[in-house]
């Protein structure tokens, strides 16, 4: 995975509340086998009309925000299904961070284990943001000190310290969990004992 | 201490607890499907990983199903790559596959059940946000995405933080004509999508209690529409009941073993929650969604709402883009909304009780001539069942399409999907734009509901057709 801790962009912005999974990537994407590939299909109902072609007025298909590597968006981000696909569309696209007021979980927990940050703030904070946006200037984010810079201001977000870790560091955490492969042992045995239909022996 | 259901859960399955509050918890149930896992069988095979507990994984294949004839196989090249490479992938890892031809094949969250791989107390996971189907059997069930899907299959263990305990009470009796479906509708419009957001909901209450199997599995399944990612039910003896002599069920001495352990599962009596919400079930009528997010509902008595009569701004613009997308006027009657499709079936409303409750109404009766319906049985067996039953016979005689067992249009994966602006009562669970079909249009109601749109013509009162 890979590592993230400090990131400069022109933020993208799109005001919409509720964003569901199958907004940021339709079913008709999720029959590939590959975690690569999905970035031109982000938003693909949004962003493109019936003939496949551009759809001027959407924020990303618009410069600069074809590059942004930061997304403002409306509470309640990524609910619904919880395809990975998701996040792996935003990452195709070049985008680490979300910015929202509030995420559904899966989605939310998804994230971290593709390198992408998202970032809780208050409504208030995220409108301030957003005029970023609109005026095409960059913010910085910084993970490592918790706190986004935008012209003179700073504002703190509070992540998880071992969420915050695997991101700083591109941890597997596969290899973290495996590295407890005594403490897994230990349970399956006892579990043997005390439930011993678990294993339909 | 007194403790919650999900409480007691959640600490018997504790492998490691860490100081920052993540813990590693044990998973007794991996459900598998062809959508959510080929990256994480990639990536055991990447790293030279093996799948840890194949005994305790299921798999099958279900959202690329193709519901009509089977024996010409998948006719959509990407579709028939997934469904193969799961095949492929469960024969290198040894896991156990209900193939396309097996007619234990179905909807993953309604095989689970119908095999006795579900059981109470236990951890079940999927990568599939409608995992928490299964807590009505008392299980702690929630979706997952692909990377955590290959940590539970490289190490049959999950990183998880604890999340908030919040019950839902619904007391008192539901009126004739209204079902488990509306009820989590009316939960969903009073909560909104995100009012579960970092809690496990359990529901409780004599109307919970009074509700068959499948009925509970009905409200657990959209409790994630709700925002939670598990809801769950104390298991009690229907739950026992339906599960002696599934073909997964602990057996023998294990089964007396197994249903003492279950008897203990609930949540002591002055356990405290950090949210409750009480309903009366006699105020819960026929429900119907009108906008595109599955909080957006009403009765089908009321009335799509209007955005001038909203202030809050960001509300305001989420109704009138939702309006826009579904093609409705504000203030418009819910039995006005004409309707194009009905799709009965998903794991929502695809087991055999569903497919009773439309069958009922629909007996003698033929849907509207310019309404196309289709029946998606939930799995093989629920398919054969019904037609021993010869509700297929209903569903045919009446105009419906009576089709094979999968997913099918509740998300459109495989060919079955709406057209633009095409309009659909359906049982499934999300409306969502593009759901069913680009520029698809979807009202979400109970399976006695779709089956009066479909004779109506119109989203129609249940109530009106039966006797």
């Amino acid at each position: 995975m890979q590592k993230f801790n400090k990131l400069k962009s022109i933020p993208a912005y799109l005001p919409i509340v509720n964003i569901d999974t199958d907004m940021i990537i339709p079913k008709q994407f999720l029959k590939t086998i590959k975690r690569t590939g999905l970035g031109k299909n982000l938003f693909f109902e949004m962003r493109y009309d019936d003939q496949g072609k551009e759809i001027n007025n959407f924020a990303l298909n618009q410069s600069p925000f074809k590059d942004s590597k930061i997304l403002i968006a409306g509470k309640n981000f990524g609910c619904g299904s919880s395809r990975e696909h998701a996040p792996w569309a935003l990452l195709d696209f070049g985008i680490t961070c979300v910015i929202s007021s509030s995420y559904a979980d899966i989605f939310y927990s998804n994230c971290f284990k593709n390198g992408i940050l998202p970032i809780i703030l208050e409504e208030e904070k995220i409108k301030e943001l957003s005029e970023y946006a609109n005026r095409k200037e960059e913010i910085s984010i910084d993970l490592e000190e918790e706190k986004i810079i935008y012209g003179n201001n700073e504002i703190k977000f509070q992540v998880d310290p071992f969420k915050k870790k695997c991101l700083l560091e591109g941890l597997d955490d596969i290899a973290l969990s495996l590295n407890k492969s005594d403490k897994i042992e230990n349970f399956e045995k006892d579990l043997k004992n005390k439930k011993p239909w678990i294993f339909h022996d | 201490m007194s403790t919650t259901l999900y409480d007691k859960i959640w600490n018997d399955h504790l492998v490691d607890q860490q100081e920052d509050g993540t813990a590693l918890l044990f998973v007794d149930r991996h459900l598998v499907h062809e959508v959510t896992s080929p990256q994480a069988f990639e990536g055991l095979r990447n790293s030279n990983r093996k799948v840890r507990h194949p005994n305790l994984t299921l798999a099958v294949a279900d959202h690329n199903v193709p519901t009509t004839d089977r024996t010409k196989g998948i006719a959509d090249a990407e579709s028939k790559i997934q469904v193969d490479t799961l095949e492929a992938n469960c024969k290198e890892f040894g896991v156990q596959l209900f193939g396309m031809d097996d007619k234990r094949q179905g909807i993953v969250h309604i095989i689970g059940p119908e095999q006795g791989f579900t059981q109470p107390g236990t951890v079940i996971v999927c990568g599939d946000s409608h995992t928490a189907t299964h807590g009505a059997f008392g299980s702690l069930a929630f979706g997952i995405g692909t990377s955590e899907v290959e940590h539970v299959l490289a190490t049959q263990t999950l990183v998880q933080k604890k999340g908030k305990n919040f019950r839902i009470n619904v007391n008192g009796q539901l009126p004739l004509g209204v079902t488990s479906k509306d009820v989590i509708l009316q939960i969903i419009g009073k909560i909104g999508t995100a009012g579960g957001t970092g809690s496990v909901i359990e529901y409780a209450g004599d109307l919970i209690r009074s509700l068959s199997v499948e009925q509970r599995m009905t409200i657990c399944n959209m409790t994630i529409e709700g925002g939670a990612r598990a809801g769950l039910i104390a298991p009690d003896e229907k739950i026992f009941n339906y599960l002696k002599g599934k073909p997964m069920s602990p057996k023998g001495d294990n089964w007396e073993k197994a249903l003492n352990y279950w008897k203990g599962l609930k949540t002591d009596d002055n356990a405290s929650f950090d949210q409750e919400l009480n309903l009366n079930a006699g105020e819960i009528l026929p429900m119907i969604t009108w906008g595109t997010s599955p909080q957006d509902v009403i009765t089908i008595d009321g009335k799509v709402p209007n955005p001038q009569s909203e202030n809050d701004e960001d509300k305001k613009n989420s109704i009138e883009r939702s309006l826009k997308y579904m093609g409705l006027k504000p203030d418009m009657a819910a039995k006005d909304i004409k309707i194009d499709k009905v799709f009965i079936g998903s794991c929502t409303n695809g087991r055999i009780e569903d497919l009773r409750e439309a069958a009922k109404i629909l007996k003698d009766k033929k849907i509207s001539s310019h309404v196309s319906a289709m029946v998606v049985p939930g799995s093989g067996l629920v398919k054969e069942q019904a037609e021993q039953e010869g509700l297929d016979k209903i569903f045919v005689n009446s105009g419906f399409e009576w089709r094979e067992p999968g997913c099918s249009m509740c998300l459109a994966m495989n060919a079955d999907k709406l057209k633009p602006e095409e309009r659909c009562a359906s049982t499934s669970n999300r409306n969502f734009e593009g759901r069913q079909g680009r520029g698809g249009r979807t009202h979400l109601v109970s399976p006695g509901m779709a089956a009066a749109a479909a004779i109506s013509g119109n989203l129609d009162d249940v109530r009106k057709y039966q006797n």
